[in-house]
């Protein structure tokens, strides 16, 4: 287990201080925050690559910072933010690196070495990708055999920073589950970084929330979002937190408000919703009617009330044009 | 599909190591052979073995000449080969080489200094031939040259944290030199100038036996040093970030690594006089022709690669059949260049291999 008391970070300025931190086994945190607000001093200060100004890290029971390099390789790996060149290598080359720690001075791999590799290379789902040379592979691939290189490493403890950056929408949320089951299947204490808000808000055990003055906020992602920390932070940073739907706001109302009525739940309810805010209507459907009322009967009906008359709509664009000016 | 076939066999295959080594033998026999005199290959081979040949002259030509310089240009092949493959892990650079530290420019400023800025009779001592005295001179005024820098490149690169600040201080000191050594051959006697140039156009006729016993052991232990820290390059391959992580010690493998090729160019250059091309060519080549980035296959490779290539480089330089030598350098630069292009242009992975 990982833990801080009275942590200061920072370089010559801190950054944030009075950090007193906690990482378990087989739990993944996900530390949050606009940019700039130091997660990657943060992260590579847990990692033991950058001092703390001030306070300790203790890995088990041992001061991290003071312990011998090779020792903390074999309990501690980490992913760092970038794409890694690492040459005209296989993946599976890629991947014995992290062997390095274990290895004798030559770098010969034991079998207990070539199973590790192979078994952290299957876990992460890049066994597949073995022989392919790095440089061929897609940013997906190369993250998972990059995970796959840390685990080689056998840590307890994993750190991820900004493992999503480059990745496309599917590949992202992929990521983050295999992150989730690797934290069960292996009990490595996981934390990441990320940008992704609405992906670790769902997937997270736990949330790290910091933000740009240096708070840090620790919670279960639906406690933070509840007692309003998310809110709070991001406000802060100009963006509106929406509690009820645990999204940022995106659109500013410029119509004015629009009642809309359907089904509880409904899709059809939802995607009208979503169109209407995002053509600049302010949308209420608490049951009071305003003079700009929607009714969705079901996904192609549309009754629209406004102060100048009716219409029936059978597509959604026909009644989001008649709303547009 | 079975699994354990599916991952990669890693390192070096024997059968590569094999027909290296029979290249290198080839390569080694044909420089014994090839000269201004052929002595048949099956004369060579008697020779060696401790036979008599048909020709009792050929016995001097092979022991006081041809062997001598063939083992020098193994050496030299296989240092500047294994220096260059390390500058270019330690830097993350496609264009480091053996010299980028500015070993290489010391051992010239050592010469330079002695060729243009001792008195005649020292200049002359030279020019007049191989004088064991000379010659001698020459080296140690290159290896205290070469040692200086190195000893500066050493202790600067105990301090600084970045690998990047380090290239940039050799290539300011290479300017610098440069600029020096401009300066005593601007203010030199033609011939003198002329010597000078001779060093630097390179050759492995230089070393004696006697000297061969500085220039053996110093080149062997740059090559173990070397062999030793095969691992480390392979973490460095990832970044110095990575590489910390993995739980090297990066400042202490950088102060080796930079001691080995060091050592390695710097006792090359001393005896040898700067031979280009090979160090930065060679691991190139390797690696494209091996496919891969693993020092574990590719610095035995090459070493095997480069002292051949030098073997074969100096084959063509004495012109067999004729009373003329080309310098060194220039040879490996017209016949390597297009060889090497082949090889690289064949494959496009030189930008996968360092971009960071």
């Amino acid at each position: 287990m990982l833990s801080s008391s009275s942590l200061t970070i920072g370089y010559h300025q801190p950054i944030t201080s009075g950090l007193d931190l906690q990482l378990r086994p087989a739990e993944m945190v996900c530390l949050i925050g606009p940019n700039g607000a130091g997660k990657s001093t943060l992260l590579r200060t847990l990692a033991g690559m950058q001092t703390p100004l001030s306070g300790v890290i203790k890995l088990g029971e041992a001061d991290l910072h003071s312990l011998p390099a090779l020792d903390l390789a074999k309990q501690l790996a980490v992913v760092l933010t970038g794409r890694v060149e690492a040459g005209n290598l296989s993946a599976y080359a890629l991947v014995t690196l992290g062997r390095h720690p274990y290895t004798d001075w030559r770098g010969r791999l034991t079998p207990h070495d070539e199973e590790a590799v192979r078994h952290a290379m299957r876990l992460t789902g890049s066994d597949v990708l073995a022989s392919r040379p790095i440089h061929e592979l897609s940013d997906g691939e190369r993250q998972r055999v990059m995970i796959a290189r840390a685990l080689a490493q056998e840590p307890s403890i994993l750190l991820l920073d900004e493992p999503t950056a480059f990745l496309d929408l599917p590949r992202r949320v992929e990521l983050l589950q295999l992150l989730k089951r690797l934290s069960r299947e292996t009990n490595c204490a996981i934390l990441l970084s990320t940008h992704d808000l609405d992906l670790a808000l769902r997937i997270a055990d736990r949330l790290w929330l910091l933000s740009s003055h240096g708070e840090l906020h620790i919670g279960l992602p639906e406690e933070l979002a509840l007692n309003g920390s998310l809110a709070r932070i991001f406000h802060s940073e100009g963006i509106e937190f929406d509690h009820a739907s645990g999204a940022f706001k995106v659109h500013q109302p410029v119509y004015g408000p629009i009642s809309l009525h359907g089904e509880k739940d409904g899709v059809a309810t939802a995607w009208t919703w979503r169109a209407l805010e995002r053509i600049g209507y302010e949308v209420h459907n608490n049951g009071a009617r305003h003079p700009v009322h929607v009714d969705v009967l079901d996904a192609n009906h549309w009754h629209l009330t406004t102060p100048k008359g009716q219409s029936e709509h059978i597509t959604l664009r026909s009644l989001i044009e008649t709303l547009s000016p | 599909m079975n699994s354990s076939s599916s991952f990669p066999r890693l390192g070096l295959r024997t059968r590569i190591v094999a027909l290296l080594i029979v290249i290198l033998v080839a390569a080694f026999i044909l420089s014994l052979t090839l000269g201004s005199v052929r002595i048949p290959p099956d004369q060579v081979l008697r020779i060696l073995t401790g036979g008599e040949p048909d020709k009792a002259s050929w016995m001097d030509v092979i022991f006081k000449f041809r062997l001598p310089k063939a083992v020098t240009g193994m050496l030299v092949g296989a240092a500047l080969s294994v220096a260059g493959l390390q500058m270019q892990t330690l830097f993350r650079n496609p264009l480091a080489d053996p010299f980028i530290l500015g070993v290489s420019s010391g051992a010239s400023l050592g010469v330079a200094l002695v060729v243009l800025g001792t008195g005649a009779g020292g200049a002359s001592a030279f020019i007049t031939g191989l004088n064991v005295f000379g010659d001698l001179s020459l080296a140690v005024a290159a290896s205290l040259g070469a040692g200086l820098v190195l000893g500066a490149v050493l202790i600067v690169s105990r301090r600084v944290q970045n690998t990047l600040t380090l290239l940039i201080l050799g290539l300011m000191f290479g300017y610098l030199t440069n600029a020096i050594v401009s300066l005593l051959i601007y203010f030199s006697q033609p011939e003198r100038v002329q010597a000078f140039s001779l060093w630097a156009a390179g050759s492995f006729g230089g070393v004696t036996w006697n000297q061969m016993r500085v220039f053996f052991p110093v080149i062997a232990l740059g090559l173990f040093i070397g062999y030793v820290m095969i691992k480390p390059l392979n973490a460095l391959l990832l970044g110095d970030e990575y590489a910390r992580s993995l739980g090297l010690n990066v400042r202490r493998a950088r102060f080796w690594i930079i001691l080995s090729a060091s050592l390695l160019a710097g006792v090359s250059t001393a005896f040898c006089g700067p031979v280009w091309f090979v160090g930065v060519a060679v691991p190139h080549v390797a690696r494209s022709l091996l496919n891969t980035a693993d020092h574990r296959a590719l610095l035995p490779a090459s070493m095997l690669m480069g002292a051949s290539f030098a073997l074969v480089a100096d084959v063509i330089a004495q012109s067999p059949g004729s009373q003329y030598v080309l310098p060194l350098n220039v040879v490996m630069s017209l016949f390597g260049v297009p060889i090497i292009l082949w090889v690289i242009l064949r494959q496009k992975q030189l930008r996968q291999s360092f971009a960071s």
